[in-house]
Protein backbone atom coordinates (compact mmCIF):
# COMPACT_ATOMS: atom_id res chain seq x y z
CA UNK A 1 0.00 0.00 0.00
CA UNK A 2 1.41 3.29 -1.25
CA UNK A 3 -0.67 5.77 1.62
CA UNK A 4 -2.29 4.37 4.68
CA UNK A 5 -5.24 6.58 6.47
CA UNK A 6 -6.28 4.87 9.60
CA UNK A 7 -8.86 7.10 12.12
CA UNK A 8 -7.33 10.56 10.80
CA UNK A 9 -8.23 13.74 12.94
CA UNK A 10 -7.48 16.91 12.40
CA UNK A 11 -8.22 20.20 14.43
CA UNK A 12 -7.18 23.42 14.72
CA UNK A 13 -6.95 25.41 18.08
CA UNK A 14 -8.23 28.74 18.05
CA UNK A 15 -9.04 31.43 20.51
CA UNK A 16 -12.64 30.84 20.79
CA UNK A 17 -11.76 26.70 21.28
CA UNK A 18 -11.11 23.98 19.47
CA UNK A 19 -12.66 23.29 15.82
CA UNK A 20 -12.90 19.79 14.62
CA UNK A 21 -12.28 19.13 10.66
CA UNK A 22 -10.96 16.05 10.45
CA UNK A 23 -12.93 13.65 12.10
CA UNK A 24 -12.29 10.25 11.89
CA UNK A 25 -11.27 9.45 8.27
CA UNK A 26 -9.55 5.73 6.93
CA UNK A 27 -8.37 5.42 3.32
CA UNK A 28 -5.78 3.67 1.44
CA UNK A 29 -4.31 4.01 -1.90
CA UNK A 30 -2.67 1.69 -4.25
CA UNK A 31 -1.30 2.04 -7.76
CA UNK A 32 -4.44 2.93 -8.58
CA UNK A 33 -6.89 6.72 -8.80
CA UNK A 34 -8.31 7.13 -6.05
CA UNK A 35 -10.86 10.04 -5.86
CA UNK A 36 -12.15 12.71 -2.88
CA UNK A 37 -15.19 14.31 -3.58
CA UNK A 38 -17.05 16.49 -1.41
CA UNK A 39 -18.11 20.37 -1.28
CA UNK A 40 -15.97 23.07 0.92
CA UNK A 41 -15.12 22.14 4.19
CA UNK A 42 -15.57 18.72 4.21
CA UNK A 43 -11.96 18.31 4.78
CA UNK A 44 -10.59 16.47 1.24
CA UNK A 45 -8.41 19.02 1.28
CA UNK A 46 -6.93 18.77 4.69
CA UNK A 47 -6.60 15.19 4.71
CA UNK A 48 -4.10 15.02 1.58
CA UNK A 49 -1.71 17.99 3.30
CA UNK A 50 -2.08 16.47 6.57
CA UNK A 51 -0.41 13.53 4.41
CA UNK A 52 2.70 15.88 3.45
CA UNK A 53 2.42 17.60 6.43
CA UNK A 54 1.98 20.50 5.07
CA UNK A 55 -0.30 22.31 7.83
CA UNK A 56 0.21 25.15 9.72
CA UNK A 57 1.38 24.72 13.10
CA UNK A 58 -1.95 25.23 15.25
CA UNK A 59 -3.20 21.88 13.81
CA UNK A 60 -4.11 19.18 15.66
CA UNK A 61 -3.62 16.09 13.97
CA UNK A 62 -3.71 12.18 15.29
CA UNK A 63 -4.24 9.47 13.68
CA UNK A 64 -3.93 5.79 14.36
CA UNK A 65 -2.53 5.21 11.25
CA UNK A 66 -0.78 8.14 8.72
CA UNK A 67 2.09 6.28 6.41
CA UNK A 68 3.24 6.73 2.86
CA UNK A 69 4.75 3.75 2.21
CA UNK A 70 5.41 1.98 4.93
CA UNK A 71 7.27 5.73 6.88
CA UNK A 72 4.88 6.92 9.55
CA UNK A 73 4.20 10.60 8.62
CA UNK A 74 3.26 11.65 12.04
CA UNK A 75 6.49 11.19 13.82
CA UNK A 76 8.65 11.88 10.83
CA UNK A 77 11.26 14.72 10.92
CA UNK A 78 10.85 17.60 8.73
CA UNK A 79 14.02 16.36 7.15
CA UNK A 80 12.80 13.07 6.20
CA UNK A 81 9.55 14.60 4.77
CA UNK A 82 11.58 16.61 2.90
CA UNK A 83 12.79 13.56 0.84
CA UNK A 84 9.40 12.67 -0.38
CA UNK A 85 7.58 16.30 -0.78
CA UNK A 86 8.43 16.21 -4.57
CA UNK A 87 10.20 14.01 -4.68
CA UNK A 88 8.14 10.36 -3.98
CA UNK A 89 4.92 12.20 -3.47
CA UNK A 90 3.94 15.18 -6.39
CA UNK A 91 1.03 17.60 -4.98
CA UNK A 92 -0.57 19.38 -7.57
CA UNK A 93 -2.49 22.48 -6.81
CA UNK A 94 -5.73 23.94 -8.14
CA UNK A 95 -4.81 27.50 -9.87
CA UNK A 96 -1.43 27.80 -11.56
CA UNK A 97 -1.70 31.42 -11.32
CA UNK A 98 -0.84 31.62 -8.27
CA UNK A 99 1.32 28.24 -7.69
CA UNK A 100 3.96 29.51 -10.21
CA UNK A 101 6.54 32.54 -9.23
CA UNK A 102 5.68 35.36 -11.65
CA UNK A 103 8.94 36.65 -12.07
CA UNK A 104 10.73 33.93 -12.89
CA UNK A 105 10.35 32.13 -16.61
CA UNK A 106 8.99 28.94 -16.84
CA UNK A 107 11.67 26.73 -18.12
CA UNK A 108 13.78 27.91 -15.08
CA UNK A 109 11.22 27.40 -12.44
CA UNK A 110 11.18 23.69 -14.17
CA UNK A 111 14.50 22.98 -14.07
CA UNK A 112 14.95 24.27 -10.90
CA UNK A 113 12.57 21.79 -9.53
CA UNK A 114 14.37 18.85 -11.60
CA UNK A 115 17.56 20.05 -10.64
CA UNK A 116 16.68 19.80 -6.71
CA UNK A 117 15.65 17.00 -6.73
CA UNK A 118 18.56 15.39 -9.09
CA UNK A 119 21.21 17.58 -9.09
CA UNK A 120 23.57 18.32 -12.22
CA UNK A 121 24.63 21.56 -13.99
CA UNK A 122 22.05 24.23 -14.83
CA UNK A 123 22.12 23.69 -18.91
CA UNK A 124 21.33 19.73 -17.90
CA UNK A 125 18.52 20.33 -15.86
CA UNK A 126 17.49 23.04 -18.24
CA UNK A 127 17.78 20.57 -21.26
CA UNK A 128 15.47 18.15 -18.48
CA UNK A 129 12.99 20.76 -18.50
CA UNK A 130 12.69 21.03 -21.94
CA UNK A 131 12.02 17.38 -22.39
CA UNK A 132 9.27 17.48 -19.60
CA UNK A 133 7.71 20.00 -21.59
CA UNK A 134 7.42 18.21 -24.13
CA UNK A 135 6.16 15.18 -22.24
CA UNK A 136 3.22 16.70 -21.25
CA UNK A 137 2.69 18.12 -24.49
CA UNK A 138 3.43 21.58 -24.46
CA UNK A 139 3.90 22.24 -29.08
CA UNK A 140 6.99 24.38 -28.73
CA UNK A 141 8.72 23.61 -26.00
CA UNK A 142 11.67 26.20 -26.28
CA UNK A 143 9.42 28.82 -26.45
CA UNK A 144 7.08 28.13 -23.47
CA UNK A 145 10.11 27.47 -21.29
CA UNK A 146 11.90 31.01 -21.94
CA UNK A 147 8.01 32.76 -21.38
CA UNK A 148 6.99 33.98 -18.35
CA UNK A 149 3.99 32.76 -16.31
CA UNK A 150 1.76 35.81 -17.41
CA UNK A 151 2.47 34.98 -20.96
CA UNK A 152 0.77 31.17 -21.15
CA UNK A 153 -3.04 30.12 -20.64
CA UNK A 154 -4.41 28.34 -17.93
CA UNK A 155 -3.95 25.04 -19.09
CA UNK A 156 -0.70 25.29 -20.05
CA UNK A 157 -0.19 26.61 -16.98
CA UNK A 158 -1.37 23.77 -15.33
CA UNK A 159 0.92 21.47 -17.71
CA UNK A 160 4.11 23.55 -16.62
CA UNK A 161 2.83 22.33 -13.55
CA UNK A 162 2.40 18.79 -14.31
CA UNK A 163 5.56 19.16 -16.18
CA UNK A 164 6.89 20.37 -12.74
CA UNK A 165 5.77 17.51 -10.43
CA UNK A 166 6.84 14.77 -12.76
CA UNK A 167 10.30 15.92 -12.60
CA UNK A 168 11.69 13.57 -9.85
CA UNK A 169 9.59 10.67 -11.24
CA UNK A 170 7.19 10.48 -8.28
CA UNK A 171 5.39 7.55 -7.21
CA UNK A 172 2.18 9.28 -6.22
CA UNK A 173 0.67 12.34 -7.95
CA UNK A 174 -2.30 14.38 -5.10
CA UNK A 175 -3.92 16.53 -7.21
CA UNK A 176 -5.81 19.03 -5.36
CA UNK A 177 -8.52 20.25 -7.55
CA UNK A 178 -6.10 20.24 -10.96
CA UNK A 179 -8.93 21.58 -13.55
CA UNK A 180 -11.55 23.62 -11.79
CA UNK A 181 -10.33 26.95 -13.21
CA UNK A 182 -10.17 25.42 -17.06
CA UNK A 183 -12.38 25.48 -19.69
CA UNK A 184 -14.33 22.30 -20.12
CA UNK A 185 -12.00 21.30 -23.59
CA UNK A 186 -8.72 22.23 -21.20
CA UNK A 187 -10.04 20.49 -18.66
CA UNK A 188 -10.95 16.83 -20.67
CA UNK A 189 -6.97 17.25 -22.31
CA UNK A 190 -5.08 17.86 -18.98
CA UNK A 191 -7.38 15.07 -17.66
CA UNK A 192 -6.20 12.64 -20.59
CA UNK A 193 -2.60 13.81 -19.74
CA UNK A 194 -2.37 13.10 -16.27
CA UNK A 195 -4.40 9.35 -17.18
CA UNK A 196 -1.85 8.93 -19.25
CA UNK A 197 1.48 9.55 -16.99
CA UNK A 198 -0.13 7.85 -14.15
CA UNK A 199 -0.67 4.80 -16.25
CA UNK A 200 2.56 4.96 -18.16
CA UNK A 201 4.47 5.32 -14.81
CA UNK A 202 2.62 3.47 -12.62
CA UNK A 203 1.63 5.79 -10.30
CA UNK A 204 -0.83 6.16 -7.68
CA UNK A 205 -3.21 9.05 -7.92
CA UNK A 206 -5.15 11.23 -5.05
CA UNK A 207 -7.27 13.63 -6.96
CA UNK A 208 -9.51 15.84 -4.60
CA UNK A 209 -12.23 17.26 -6.74
CA UNK A 210 -16.26 18.81 -5.98
CA UNK A 211 -17.00 17.82 -9.48
CA UNK A 212 -18.90 14.06 -8.95
CA UNK A 213 -19.80 13.05 -13.00
CA UNK A 214 -15.62 14.09 -13.73
CA UNK A 215 -14.07 12.04 -10.95
CA UNK A 216 -16.99 9.19 -11.65
CA UNK A 217 -15.21 9.15 -14.81
CA UNK A 218 -11.48 9.71 -14.13
CA UNK A 219 -11.34 7.65 -11.37
CA UNK A 220 -11.02 3.81 -10.25
CA UNK A 221 -12.38 4.82 -6.70
CA UNK A 222 -14.42 7.55 -4.81
CA UNK A 223 -14.66 8.79 -1.31
CA UNK A 224 -17.70 10.88 -0.62
CA UNK A 225 -16.53 13.28 2.51
CA UNK A 226 -18.70 15.93 4.23
CA UNK A 227 -18.58 17.35 7.34
CA UNK A 228 -14.98 15.93 7.72
CA UNK A 229 -16.11 12.44 6.98
CA UNK A 230 -16.38 9.90 5.00
CA UNK A 231 -19.53 8.99 3.72
CA UNK A 232 -19.25 5.80 1.73
CA UNK A 233 -16.38 4.77 -0.61
CA UNK A 234 -17.69 2.95 -3.75
CA UNK A 235 -16.36 2.03 -7.17
CA UNK A 236 -16.18 5.39 -9.06
CA UNK A 237 -18.30 3.89 -12.21
CA UNK A 238 -21.32 3.15 -10.12
CA UNK A 239 -21.00 6.75 -8.21
CA UNK A 240 -23.73 7.80 -10.34
CA UNK A 241 -25.83 4.74 -9.24
CA UNK A 242 -24.68 5.92 -5.37
CA UNK A 243 -27.44 5.24 -2.66
CA UNK A 244 -26.10 6.99 -0.64
CA UNK A 245 -28.69 9.78 0.57
CA UNK A 246 -25.75 12.49 0.75
CA UNK A 247 -24.18 11.08 -2.97
CA UNK A 248 -27.65 11.24 -4.20
CA UNK A 249 -28.62 14.94 -3.06
CA UNK A 250 -25.13 16.21 -4.37
CA UNK A 251 -26.12 14.65 -7.91
CA UNK A 252 -29.81 15.57 -7.78
CA UNK A 253 -28.97 19.28 -7.14
CA UNK A 254 -26.75 19.33 -10.82
CA UNK A 255 -28.57 21.23 -13.41
CA UNK A 256 -28.42 18.90 -16.34
CA UNK A 257 -28.23 19.40 -20.00
CA UNK A 258 -30.02 16.07 -21.16
CA UNK A 259 -33.05 15.85 -18.19
CA UNK A 260 -34.29 19.03 -17.55
CA UNK A 261 -35.35 19.82 -14.63
CA UNK A 262 -37.97 22.55 -13.75
CA UNK A 263 -36.80 23.67 -10.31
CA UNK A 264 -33.18 22.17 -9.07
CA UNK A 265 -33.68 20.10 -5.46
CA UNK A 266 -31.45 21.61 -2.83
CA UNK A 267 -29.64 19.38 0.39
CA UNK A 268 -31.77 19.84 3.62
CA UNK A 269 -28.39 19.49 6.17
CA UNK A 270 -28.76 18.06 9.76
CA UNK A 271 -26.56 20.45 12.09
CA UNK A 272 -24.11 17.82 12.67
CA UNK B 1 -37.00 45.88 -20.69
CA UNK B 2 -35.75 43.87 -24.52
CA UNK B 3 -32.12 44.49 -25.17
CA UNK B 4 -30.49 44.80 -28.75
CA UNK B 5 -27.28 44.53 -29.42
CA UNK B 6 -25.70 45.11 -33.56
CA UNK B 7 -22.81 44.52 -34.47
CA UNK B 8 -20.98 45.07 -31.75
CA UNK B 9 -16.88 45.23 -32.00
CA UNK B 10 -14.34 45.80 -28.80
CA UNK B 11 -10.91 46.02 -29.26
CA UNK B 12 -8.24 46.14 -26.41
CA UNK B 13 -5.03 48.15 -27.78
CA UNK B 14 -4.76 47.03 -31.77
CA UNK B 15 -6.26 43.26 -30.60
CA UNK B 16 -9.79 43.07 -31.60
CA UNK B 17 -11.38 40.76 -28.94
CA UNK B 18 -15.36 41.04 -29.86
CA UNK B 19 -16.05 41.21 -33.56
CA UNK B 20 -19.42 41.96 -34.57
CA UNK B 21 -21.57 40.22 -32.29
CA UNK B 22 -25.88 40.23 -32.30
CA UNK B 23 -28.30 39.28 -30.16
CA UNK B 24 -31.85 40.25 -29.17
CA UNK B 25 -33.31 39.52 -25.91
CA UNK B 26 -37.36 39.88 -25.31
CA UNK B 27 -39.09 41.64 -22.51
CA UNK B 28 -38.97 39.31 -19.62
CA UNK B 29 -36.61 36.58 -21.45
CA UNK B 30 -33.11 35.12 -20.57
CA UNK B 31 -30.50 34.87 -22.92
CA UNK B 32 -27.33 32.74 -22.11
CA UNK B 33 -24.04 33.22 -23.42
CA UNK B 34 -21.41 30.24 -23.35
CA UNK B 35 -17.61 30.09 -24.23
CA UNK B 36 -14.43 29.81 -23.54
CA UNK B 37 -11.92 31.82 -21.60
CA UNK B 38 -10.88 34.50 -23.96
CA UNK B 39 -13.76 34.23 -25.99
CA UNK B 40 -15.07 37.50 -25.48
CA UNK B 41 -18.29 36.58 -23.46
CA UNK B 42 -17.90 38.95 -20.28
CA UNK B 43 -16.09 41.71 -22.34
CA UNK B 44 -19.85 41.93 -24.18
CA UNK B 45 -21.47 41.53 -20.52
CA UNK B 46 -19.25 44.72 -19.66
CA UNK B 47 -19.43 46.95 -22.57
CA UNK B 48 -23.71 46.12 -21.68
CA UNK B 49 -23.33 47.34 -18.67
CA UNK B 50 -21.56 50.17 -18.96
CA UNK B 51 -18.21 49.47 -17.49
CA UNK B 52 -16.28 50.00 -21.06
CA UNK B 53 -16.45 53.09 -23.08
CA UNK B 54 -14.40 51.62 -26.05
CA UNK B 55 -17.05 49.71 -28.30
CA UNK B 56 -18.38 50.49 -31.38
CA UNK B 57 -21.88 49.20 -32.99
CA UNK B 58 -24.93 49.44 -31.21
CA UNK B 59 -26.49 48.62 -27.83
CA UNK B 60 -30.22 48.99 -27.03
CA UNK B 61 -32.38 48.94 -23.84
CA UNK B 62 -36.43 49.15 -25.00
CA UNK B 63 -35.54 50.43 -28.15
CA UNK B 64 -33.35 53.27 -27.12
CA UNK B 65 -29.68 53.46 -28.05
CA UNK B 66 -26.91 52.88 -24.86
CA UNK B 67 -24.16 56.12 -25.12
CA UNK B 68 -20.80 55.62 -24.66
CA UNK B 69 -20.87 56.89 -21.20
CA UNK B 70 -24.27 55.82 -19.72
CA UNK B 71 -26.33 58.57 -17.87
CA UNK B 72 -26.86 57.65 -14.03
CA UNK B 73 -30.07 56.77 -14.16
CA UNK B 74 -29.43 53.92 -16.29
CA UNK B 75 -27.29 52.08 -13.36
CA UNK B 76 -31.23 51.78 -11.98
CA UNK B 77 -32.49 49.68 -14.53
CA UNK B 78 -29.36 47.84 -15.19
CA UNK B 79 -27.24 45.84 -12.62
CA UNK B 80 -24.29 43.41 -13.21
CA UNK B 81 -23.71 40.49 -10.51
CA UNK B 82 -19.98 39.47 -11.00
CA UNK B 83 -18.59 35.84 -10.63
CA UNK B 84 -16.45 35.89 -7.71
CA UNK B 85 -18.41 36.51 -4.10
CA UNK B 86 -15.38 36.92 -2.72
CA UNK B 87 -13.83 39.56 -4.69
CA UNK B 88 -16.71 41.88 -5.51
CA UNK B 89 -17.88 42.83 -1.93
CA UNK B 90 -15.42 44.93 -0.29
CA UNK B 91 -13.91 43.71 3.16
CA UNK B 92 -13.63 46.50 5.39
CA UNK B 93 -17.69 47.42 4.89
CA UNK B 94 -20.12 45.87 6.78
CA UNK B 95 -23.14 44.45 4.36
CA UNK B 96 -25.54 47.16 5.40
CA UNK B 97 -22.91 49.78 4.45
CA UNK B 98 -22.17 47.44 0.66
CA UNK B 99 -26.18 47.58 0.23
CA UNK B 100 -26.60 51.15 1.27
CA UNK B 101 -24.05 52.64 -1.19
CA UNK B 102 -26.44 52.44 -4.47
CA UNK B 103 -29.31 54.25 -2.55
CA UNK B 104 -27.19 57.06 -1.43
CA UNK B 105 -25.53 57.39 -4.67
CA UNK B 106 -29.49 58.32 -6.15
CA UNK B 107 -30.85 59.64 -3.54
CA UNK B 108 -33.22 56.54 -2.80
CA UNK B 109 -35.49 57.52 0.27
CA UNK B 110 -36.11 54.70 2.91
CA UNK B 111 -32.57 52.96 2.94
CA UNK B 112 -33.21 50.94 5.64
CA UNK B 113 -36.47 49.60 4.72
CA UNK B 114 -34.87 48.75 1.56
CA UNK B 115 -32.57 46.93 2.84
CA UNK B 116 -35.00 44.75 4.99
CA UNK B 117 -36.69 43.80 1.75
CA UNK B 118 -33.81 43.06 -0.13
CA UNK B 119 -32.12 41.06 2.14
CA UNK B 120 -35.59 39.20 2.92
CA UNK B 121 -35.87 38.42 -1.30
CA UNK B 122 -32.35 37.05 -1.55
CA UNK B 123 -33.13 34.99 1.76
CA UNK B 124 -30.82 36.26 4.40
CA UNK B 125 -31.19 36.80 7.43
CA UNK B 126 -31.58 40.10 9.01
CA UNK B 127 -29.02 39.32 11.62
CA UNK B 128 -26.63 39.36 8.18
CA UNK B 129 -26.96 42.72 7.87
CA UNK B 130 -24.43 44.54 10.18
CA UNK B 131 -21.93 41.04 9.22
CA UNK B 132 -18.83 41.62 7.52
CA UNK B 133 -18.24 39.95 4.01
CA UNK B 134 -15.94 36.89 5.85
CA UNK B 135 -18.35 36.18 8.24
CA UNK B 136 -20.76 34.99 5.54
CA UNK B 137 -20.49 31.64 3.56
CA UNK B 138 -19.64 31.86 -0.27
CA UNK B 139 -23.17 30.94 -0.82
CA UNK B 140 -24.52 34.37 1.33
CA UNK B 141 -21.89 36.77 -0.26
CA UNK B 142 -23.38 35.71 -3.54
CA UNK B 143 -26.42 36.35 -2.30
CA UNK B 144 -25.53 39.77 -0.62
CA UNK B 145 -23.95 40.70 -4.42
CA UNK B 146 -27.56 40.17 -6.05
CA UNK B 147 -28.91 42.20 -3.33
CA UNK B 148 -26.92 44.67 -4.23
CA UNK B 149 -28.05 44.51 -7.59
CA UNK B 150 -31.73 44.10 -6.96
CA UNK B 151 -31.71 47.09 -4.62
CA UNK B 152 -31.33 49.30 -7.60
CA UNK B 153 -34.97 47.73 -8.75
CA UNK B 154 -33.24 46.83 -12.15
CA UNK B 155 -35.06 45.73 -14.91
CA UNK B 156 -32.37 44.02 -16.30
CA UNK B 157 -29.82 41.74 -14.66
CA UNK B 158 -26.16 40.85 -16.33
CA UNK B 159 -24.84 37.75 -14.74
CA UNK B 160 -21.07 37.00 -15.31
CA UNK B 161 -20.88 33.12 -14.21
CA UNK B 162 -22.75 33.92 -10.94
CA UNK B 163 -22.63 30.36 -9.63
CA UNK B 164 -19.04 28.83 -10.99
CA UNK B 165 -17.07 29.95 -7.55
CA UNK B 166 -19.76 27.84 -5.79
CA UNK B 167 -20.23 24.53 -4.73
CA UNK B 168 -23.09 22.44 -6.61
CA UNK B 169 -25.08 21.92 -3.84
CA UNK B 170 -25.41 26.29 -3.09
CA UNK B 171 -25.23 26.73 -7.21
CA UNK B 172 -28.31 25.03 -7.07
CA UNK B 173 -30.04 27.35 -4.35
CA UNK B 174 -28.56 30.33 -6.54
CA UNK B 175 -29.99 29.24 -9.65
CA UNK B 176 -33.51 28.68 -7.82
CA UNK B 177 -33.59 32.26 -6.31
CA UNK B 178 -32.44 33.97 -9.65
CA UNK B 179 -35.15 31.90 -11.39
CA UNK B 180 -37.60 32.80 -8.58
CA UNK B 181 -36.62 36.20 -8.89
CA UNK B 182 -36.94 36.55 -12.32
CA UNK B 183 -40.60 35.38 -12.29
CA UNK B 184 -41.46 37.77 -9.33
CA UNK B 185 -40.13 40.82 -10.90
CA UNK B 186 -40.27 40.62 -14.65
CA UNK B 187 -36.49 40.73 -15.13
CA UNK B 188 -34.98 40.31 -17.72
CA UNK B 189 -31.41 37.98 -17.65
CA UNK B 190 -28.19 38.18 -20.07
CA UNK B 191 -26.13 35.33 -18.17
CA UNK B 192 -22.72 34.24 -19.24
CA UNK B 193 -21.43 30.77 -18.27
CA UNK B 194 -18.59 27.98 -19.38
CA UNK B 195 -21.44 25.48 -17.87
CA UNK B 196 -24.40 24.45 -20.82
CA UNK B 197 -26.08 22.69 -18.12
CA UNK B 198 -26.36 26.23 -16.01
CA UNK B 199 -27.11 27.65 -19.26
CA UNK B 200 -29.70 25.36 -20.63
CA UNK B 201 -31.45 25.51 -16.74
CA UNK B 202 -31.83 29.51 -16.54
CA UNK B 203 -32.43 30.65 -20.03
CA UNK B 204 -34.26 29.98 -22.47
CA UNK B 205 -31.93 31.27 -25.47
CA UNK B 206 -28.42 30.64 -25.69
CA UNK B 207 -25.22 32.34 -27.94
CA UNK B 208 -22.35 30.33 -28.36
CA UNK B 209 -19.14 32.78 -28.67
CA UNK B 210 -15.79 31.79 -29.62
CA UNK B 211 -12.80 33.95 -30.70
CA UNK B 212 -15.03 37.03 -30.67
CA UNK B 213 -17.81 36.06 -32.97
CA UNK B 214 -20.68 34.74 -31.81
CA UNK B 215 -21.08 31.50 -34.05
CA UNK B 216 -24.48 30.51 -33.35
CA UNK B 217 -27.93 30.81 -31.01
CA UNK B 218 -30.22 28.40 -30.37
CA UNK B 219 -33.02 27.75 -28.25
CA UNK B 220 -32.07 25.78 -24.66
CA UNK B 221 -34.62 22.99 -26.04
CA UNK B 222 -32.25 22.54 -29.33
CA UNK B 223 -29.48 22.75 -27.56
CA UNK B 224 -30.65 20.08 -25.21
CA UNK B 225 -31.67 18.01 -28.32
CA UNK B 226 -28.57 18.12 -30.27
CA UNK B 227 -30.18 20.35 -33.05
CA UNK B 228 -27.50 22.36 -33.69
CA UNK B 229 -25.44 23.20 -36.19
CA UNK B 230 -21.37 24.30 -35.47
CA UNK B 231 -18.75 22.42 -35.02
CA UNK B 232 -17.87 24.32 -31.45
CA UNK B 233 -21.50 24.20 -30.14
CA UNK B 234 -21.03 20.02 -30.89
CA UNK B 235 -17.94 20.33 -29.35
CA UNK B 236 -18.90 22.06 -25.61
CA UNK B 237 -22.24 19.82 -25.82
CA UNK B 238 -20.86 16.49 -26.62
CA UNK B 239 -18.58 17.14 -23.26
CA UNK B 240 -20.89 18.63 -21.07
CA UNK B 241 -23.14 15.03 -21.96
CA UNK B 242 -20.45 12.90 -21.77
CA UNK B 243 -19.75 13.53 -18.14
CA UNK B 244 -23.50 13.46 -17.54
CA UNK B 245 -23.47 9.67 -18.51
CA UNK B 246 -22.79 6.94 -16.24
CA UNK B 247 -19.17 5.67 -17.46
Amino acid sequence: MLVEIKNLHIGFESRTGFAPAVKGVSLTLGTEKLGIVGESGSGKSLTARALMKLLPKQTRIEADKLEFDGIDILSASEKQMRTIRGKRAGFILQDPKYSLNPVKTIGSQVAESWRAHKGGSKRAALEAAINLLEMVKIRDPKKVASSYPHEVSGGMGQRVMIAMMLAPDPELLIADEPTSALDATVQAEILRLIEELVSERGMGLLLISHDLPLVSHFCDRVAVMYSGRVMEELKASELLSAQHPYTRGLLNCMPSLIHPKERLPVLTRDPE
Amino acid sequence: MTIEIDNLRISFGDKEVVKGVSFNVANGASFGIVGESGSGKSTVLRAMAGLNNEWSGRIAFSGQDAPLVRPPAFFRKVQMVFQDPYGSLHPRQTIDRILSELPLVHGMDDIDGRIAKVLSAVALPQTARFRYPHQLSGGQRQRVAIARALIAEPEVLLLDEPTSALDVSVQAEILNLLADLRSERNLTYVMVSHNLSVIAHLCTDVGVMIDGHMVEQVTAEDLRLGNIEHAHTRELRSLSVELEEPA
